[in-house]
């Protein structure tokens, strides 16, 4: 009897310590570093390494509790701030449409292609994600610039008389997100379509149903999960976006990441780029819960 | 006639065209990087003469090397944790800190990459004041921060291939008297291991691509490639740099058509297989 209690215990053990390594590393280094941006979000900002001032002191036998909301204050009261939350969203909620519009019907051929080319067209699809994301982005910038190759082209056709502005603008950082986003988009569609039941779809037909109608009716409705994911997939990262409106963008384009890094690496203020930091993950709550509630709902499947 | 040509449906059409949208702009890069003018957008006769540049820059190859090894091990690590909360996830049932656990393996996946590296940097600056490490950020610091978001993403592509075998296998195998972890490693492993191949894989290039973390938590001493390419892009375009995109490339197309060749060839096997089986 004894071998085997002692050999459960060490299962039990054994259990408990699997579970325990990754449960660690991530409340460690993906968890506990929520927190701290918290914590530096509330302290003030300070000129010594690290730039920021202590929350919590201690001296002549008193404790004294230092919560700062001046950042927060501060962001509410420069319109800069508002003004780049809000270009952020709007941006990657154009992009993410664009992305939906155009990625829709490219997952829906690919999930009515044969099983050969269903392979090879998701190859085709994600290829390009896997090469440099950097690199994509910099390559629009060959095309769009004022001697890029798009103006050069039309300005030979006799086309336009002088180039058109489209590096540094507002469609510049669109074009280059959905360039850059549009396999994330296309996967979980594709995924989803792959899926749907022919028989569903041949039973609508036979009854009568127009193509149409029995997209509406049936093949929208059964993928809704794939365009929530897609379209969190795409929405989430773009809001938060750096290199695309650095390099694609202009002046007029005001984008929250861009801001968060400035004030980081140029100004040094980091209680201000946490109170950024915070305050972006809070819009993005309801999405990233919703891209949660999903992902388990398709885990647990 | 009619019979014949058959007029391509929208879906089509529109699958053609997003195709051309991925591949035109890598296109013009790769043909660019031949183009005998520093100015990349004129023509000026064909040329290889920037990749003898390119060759020839030190702070680039360095910084490919400090990538690669970086990419490696966090590869490698991420693949080991990201396995392990995968099967802790589907085969251990419930247990207490399962929600916490599964909402921390997706959410690195949609967190913008400014505010995972603002945290991480936090993080690594604390620890150095309560305890000492890192004394210097740089390549561990690095390391550290890409296992962490790519184990996310290992344990996405190995949990949907958990969640597809067959489990009766394993329980077989424990129901003949074998230990838990030594009916993973001669069970599990070898039934799972094209995923942990794929997860590696993922990982490896989800970690040479990253700029936004790596800028966050690097140090002075340790600059990883996307960083040197984003200082140089930021100036302009550069033909070099060109050189360098057609190299990543042909290095993505060329694993992309062995991987598609290798499963290629496993469905051609399995059909036969199956013929077979039917056939006696």
């Amino acid at each position: 009897m004894q071998p085997i209690k002692t050999w459960l215990k060490r299962l039990k053990l054994g259990r408990r310590a699997v579970i325990a390594l990754p449960l660690v590393w991530l409340t460690l280094f993906f968890l506990m570093p929520f927190a701290l941006v918290l914590k530096i979000s509330l302290s003030e900002a300070a000129i010594s390494i690290p730039p920021y001032g202590p929350l919590v002191e201690y001296a002549d036998q008193t404790l004294q509790v230092f919560l700062n909301l001046g950042n927060y204050l501060f962001l509410l009261s420069d319109s800069l701030y508002i003004a780049a939350y809000w270009g952020s969203i709007k941006t990657a909620f154009v992009a993410t449409l664009a992305c939906l519009l155009l990625g829709y019907p490219m997952a829906y051929a690919m999930a009515r292609a044969s099983a050969r080319w269903q392979l090879i067209l998701l190859l085709l699809v994600m290829l390009p994600s896997w090469t440099s994301f950097l690199i994509r982005v910099y390559a629009w910038m060959g095309i769009l610039s004022n001697s890029g190759l798009i103006n050069n082209t039309l300005l030979w056709l006799g086309v336009i008389e002088t180039p058109l502005q489209m590096m540094n603008t507002q469609l510049a950082v669109i074009i280059g997100i959905v360039y850059a986003y549009l396999p994330f988009m296309v996967l979980p569609l594709y995924a989803h379509l792959a899926r749907l039941d022919n028989a569903l779809l041949e039973a609508a037909s036979d009854l009568g149903s127009r193509k149409f109608n029995t997209f509406i009716k049936i093949t929208l409705p059964l993928s809704t999960g794939g365009i929530i994911a897609g379209s969190m997939l795409v929405f989430i990262p773009a809001v938060g976006e750096f290199v695309i409106p650095e390099l694609l963008g202009g002046p007029d384009t005001l984008m929250i990441g861009k801001v968060l890094w400035e004030e980081f690496f140029l100004n040094r203020d980091w209680p201000v780029a946490s109170a950024l930091a915070m305050v972006m993950l809070l819009l993005l709550l309801i999405p990233i819960v919703m891209f949660h509630r999903y992902q388990s709902r398709e885990l647990e499947k | 006639m009619r019979l014949l040509y058959r007029r391509p449906d929208f879906t089509t059409v529109m699958l053609v065209l997003g195709l051309l949208f991925l591949y035109l702009p890598m296109g013009v890069l790769v043909v660019y990087s031949f183009n005998e003018s520093q100015l990349v957008t004129v023509w000026a006769g064909f040329s290889p003469k920037w990749y003898g540049e390119l060759f020839a820059d030190r702070q680039i190859l360095s910084a490919v090397w400090t990538s690669l090894r970086i990419a490696f091990l966090a590869a490698s690590m991420a693949v080991c944790l990201g396995t392990v909360a995968a099967f802790v996830m589907t085969r251990f049932g419930k247990f207490r800190g399962k929600t916490a656990l599964s909402s921390m393996v997706t959410a690195p996946l949609v967190m913008p990459e400014v505010i995972t590296g603002l945290s991480l940097l936090l993080l690594f600056v604390q620890m150095a004041q309560l305890i000492g490490w890192p004394t210097d950020r740089g390549m561990a610091t690095i390391w550290i921060a890409h296992t962490t978001f790519c184990s996310a993403y290992v344990a996405v592509v190995v949990a949907a291939r958990l969640r597809e075998i067959d489990r009766s296998i394993e329980e077989a195998a424990m129901d003949l008297g074998s230990p838990p972890l030594k009916t993973f490693f001669t069970v599990t492993l070898p039934v799972i291991s094209p995923a942990l191949a794929a997860g590696w894989l993922l990982a490896f290039t989800l970690s040479l691509d990253d700029l936004v973390i790596a800028s966050f938590v690097s140090g002075p001493g340790a600059n990883t490639l996307p960083m040197v390419v984003f200082s140089s892009v930021r100036m302009g375009v550069s033909p070099k740099i060109n050189a360098l995109a057609t190299l990543i490339i042909l290095a993505v197309s060329v694993a992309t058509l062995i991987a598609w060749w290798l499963m290629h060839r496993k469905e051609k096997k399995r059909r036969l297989a199956l013929q077979e089986a039917e056939s006696q």
